[in-house]
C-alpha cells in the first residue's frame, strides 16, 4: 500500500490520510467511485450493499446540531474526541445569536472546542459547507460526515460526504468511525452547454424533477458527462449540495484538473485520482441534454416540483432571497448582479442577499457587487444560513411568497406554514426581483 | 399494547415534524409541544403515550435535525409505520430509540384507529386487518436491541474499522 501524503496550509490538511492506491485506481473491476473510496479507505474491496465501520476523515458540527452531538458524545462515555484536527466546528444557523437560548448553545460549543483543542471558526467564517471546502477540509477520496443534510456538497471536491444526525455524530466524535451501508450509485450524465442565464441550479432542479424527491434514497448520485467535467467548482457545489433533495446519501463529481486546481488554491495539494470503471455497476443511468434547458423553478412545496420558468412567470413575490450554501457564492452573486445591471428592484419586493462565506463576501465587495445590490435596494446580510434556516430572520407571514436560491421549498421552511417558497437560480431570482414577479432571466 | 394511529401523507419533511425556529431546544419534552406545529395542530395537544404514526412515502425527508425524532420520542411515540423513510431520519430514529417500520401498504391503514404492533409476527393490526412490516436490517437491530446508539456505544471500548463487513 502506498501512502499518499497530503499537506497544506490549513490545520486539518496537515493530517496524513493513507489511501490504498491500487484500490483507488481500480484493480478490481466494475467498481463505482463510491465503492472505490470505501475500498481504498478500508484497505480491501468493498461493494455496494455491504455495511462497514469506515474511518472518517473529517466531521463537521454547527450551532444547531452540534450541542446535541456533544451531549451525545459525553453520554456515550466520551472524554476526548478521536482527533481534534479532523473536526470542523462553527456557527452559521443562528448568528449572531438571535436568542438567549442560541447564545447559550454557542457558549457550550465554544467551551467544548477549547477543552478539546478543536479549532473554532465561530460566527465569522460563513456557512458550514462553504467553509469546509474553502478551508481545504474535504478532498478527493476522503470520507467526510457532517451533522447537516447538505454535507453531500463536498462531493464537488471528489469526497464521499454525507449528512448524519447528532447521535451518529456523537459516535463519530468518540470513535472516528461510523457504520455505513455502501450505497449503490445512480449515474447522472449531462451533455451540452447551457443557454445564456441558465446554469447548474436549473440543471439540478431538472434532475430532481426527473429522479424525484425520494428517487435516490440510500444511493449516491455521480454527476458526470461533459457538462459536469467543464463545470466550475461553484456549479459542482450547487449540484452536489442538492443530491439530498432526491434522498441521496451523497453526490459526487469525479475529481479532475478543476478539482485539483481548487484544492491547490485552498492549500490542499491533493491529486488523488479516482473514478468509476467504465463497466461499473450502476443502479440507474440517467442522461440530460442541457442546451435546450430553460430556467427552472421548483414550486411549493416539494423540490422535485420543478418546471420551466414560463409556467409560473408572473407569480407575484414578496421576498427574494439570494444566498445559502446552494447559491451564495461569488459567481452566484456576480450572475445576479449581471442580470440587474444598474437597475432598481421592484418596490413591492424585499430582496435579501447573503454571501455564503467571509471569503465570498470579500470577493463580492472587491468586485463592487455588494454596492450594486445595496443601491438596487437589497438588504445585504453577513454570511450565514439566513431565511433558509426558517428560524433566525427573514421569515414569511401567512400568504406571503418567497423566491429563493436555496435548496428547500417545504411548507413552513421559511416561516409560516401558510406561506409559499419557490426555488430558482440566482439569475432568475435577480430578474424576478426587478419586476416583483417570477420572471425569465433571458428576457430582461 | 393498543395504540392510536396518527396518519400523514407522502414526503412529510423534518420542517413539518419540527419547525426550524424550535431547533434551539434540545429537550424532547419541549420539542414535543411543537411537533407538527402548523401541519397538524391537534397532534401535540392530543397525542398519547404509545400512539403510532402512519405515513406514506419518504417520511422524514429533508434536514438531518435529530430534533425531529426527538420531538416524537418526547410525544411518547414508539413506532412509525411508513411506506418508506428518508435515510437520515431512519437512522436518527433508530439511534434515539424510535422504531421506523416499513409497511408497503401503510396508506391503507386508517387514521385515528386502534392498532396493535406485533414485532415478532412483523405486522400491524388495525380494526381487524393486518398489514405486513418489513424486517429491520440486522446491523441496526443491534442498536435497537440496545435501546439506541447511546447505550450501544457506551458499552464499546473502541471500534475496529473495516473489519467484519456484513451484508
Amino acid at each position: 500500500m502506498r501512502i499518499i501524503s497530503q499537506s497544506g496550509a490549513c490545520r486539518a490538511a496537515t493530517t496524513s490520510i493513507s489511501f490504498d492506491e491500487s484500490l483507488l485506481l481500480g484493480t478490481f473491476m466494475g467498481a463505482t467511485i463510491v465503492e472505490k473510496i470505501f475500498s481504498s479507505r478500508c484497505g480491501h474491496t468493498v461493494r455496494a450493499g455491504e455495511v462497514v465501520m469506515a474511518p472518517v476523515d473529517g466531521a463537521m458540527i454547527h450551532d444547531i446540531t452540534g450541542p446535541l452531538a456533544i451531549r451525545n458524545f459525553f453520554e456515550m462515555g466520551g472524554t476526548k474526541v478521536f482527533d481534534p484536527e479532523k473536526i470542523i466546528l462553527l456557527f452559521d444557523h443562528q448568528i449572531p445569536a438571535d436568542s438567549i437560548d442560541a447564545a447559550e448553545n454557542h457558549v457550550f460549543m465554544r467551551k467544548f472546542a477549547r477543552d478539546q483543542g478543536i479549532h473554532n471558526y465561530d460566527i465569522q467564517e460563513g456557512i458550514c459547507h462553504q467553509v469546509v471546502l474553502e478551508k481545504g477540509r474535504a478532498g478527493p477520496g476522503e470520507i467526510i460526515v457532517g451533522a447537516d443534510s447538505h454535507t453531500c456538497m463536498y462531493g464537488a471536491a471528489g469526497a464521499f460526504a454525507t449528512g448524519i444526525g447528532s447521535t451518529d455524530m456523537g459516535f463519530v466524535l468518540k470513535f472516528g468511525a461510523l457504520y455505513f451501508r455502501v450505497p449503490e450509485t445512480i449515474r447522472a450524465e449531462a451533455s451540452g452547454p447551457f443557454q445564456r442565464r441558465v446554469g447548474p441550479k436549473d440543471l439540478i432542479l431538472s434532475i430532481a424533477k426527473d429522479i424525484g424527491a425520494d428517487g435516490a434514497t440510500y444511493q449516491a448520485i455521480e454527476f458526470t458527462g461533459e457538462t459536469f467535467s467543464s463545470m466550475p467548482m461553484h456549479g459542482r457545489m450547487t449540484c452536489c449540495n442538492m443530491a439530498i433533495e432526491m434522498g441521496a446519501k451523497a453526490g459526487i463529481v469525479p475529481p479532475d484538473e478543476i478539482t485539483y486546481e481548487y484544492m491547490r488554491s485552498r492549500g490542499k495539494s491533493s491529486r488523488v485520482s479516482i473514478g468509476s470503471d467504465p463497466d461499473a455497476g450502476y443502479a440507474d443511468r440517467r442522461t440530460y441534454e442541457v442546451s435546450g434547458l430553460p430556467p427552472q423553478v421548483a414550486v411549493p412545496h416539494n423540490v422535485d416540483l420543478a418546471m420551466d420558468v414560463d409556467k409560473v412567470a408572473g407569480t407575484p413575490v414578496d421576498q427574494v432571497f439570494i444566498g445559502s450554501c446552494t447559491n451564495g457564492r461569488f459567481e452566484d452573486l456576480a450572475e445576479a448582479a449581471e442580470v440587474i445591471g444598474n437597475r432598481q428592484f421592484d418596490k413591492s419586493t424585499r430582496v435579501i442577499v447573503i454571501p455564503a462565506s467571509r471569503d465570498e463576501y470579500l470577493k463580492s465587495l472587491q468586485a463592487g457587487l455588494i454596492e450594486r445590490f445595496v443601491r438596487a435596494g437589497a438588504l445585504v446580510e453577513a454570511p450565514c444560513c439566513g431565511p433558509c434556516m426558517g428560524g433566525a430572520f427573514g421569515l414569511l407571514a401567512p400568504g406571503e411568497v418567497s423566491l429563493s436560491t436555496s435548496n428547500r421549498n417545504f411548507r413552513g421552511r421559511q416561516g409560516s406554514t401558510d406561506a409559499s417558497v419557490y426555488l430558482c437560480s440566482p439569475a432568475t431570482a435577480a430578474a424576478s426581483a426587478l419586476y416583483g414577479e417570477i420572471t425569465d432571466p433571458r428576457e430582461v | 399494547m393498543i395504540m392510536r394511529t396518527w396518519k400523514f401523507g407522502d414526503n412529510i419533511d423534518t420542517d413539518a415534524i419540527i419547525p426550524g425556529r424550535y431547533l434551539v431546544y434540545n429537550d424532547p419534552g419541549v420539542l414535543s409541544t411543537h411537533a407538527f406545529e402548523g401541519t397538524r395542530n391537534d397532534f401535540a395537544k392530543e397525542v398519547s403515550k404509545g400512539d403510532v404514526i402512519i405515513a406514506g412515502r419518504n417520511f422524514g425527508c429533508g434536514s438531518s435535525r435529530e430534533h425531529a425524532p426527538l420531538a416524537l420520542v418526547g410525544a411518547g411515540i414508539r413506532f412509525i409505520v411508513a411506506e418508506s423513510f428518508a435515510r437520515i431520519f431512519y437512522r436518527n430514529a433508530v439511534n434515539v430509540g424510535l422504531l421506523p417500520l416499513v409497511c408497503h401498504n401503510a396508506r391503507a391503514i386508517p387514521d385515528d384507529a386502534e392498532c396493535r404492533v406485533d414485532l415478532e409476527k412483523r405486522e400491524i393490526t388495525c380494526q381487524g386487518r393486518s398489514y405486513a412490516i418489513e424486517p429491520v436490517p440486522d446491523f441496526l437491530l443491534l442498536i435497537v436491541d440496545a435501546g439506541g446508539l447511546i447505550p450501544y456505544a457506551r458499552k464499546l471500548e473502541g471500534v475496529e474499522t473495516c473489519t467484519g463487513s456484513q451484508r
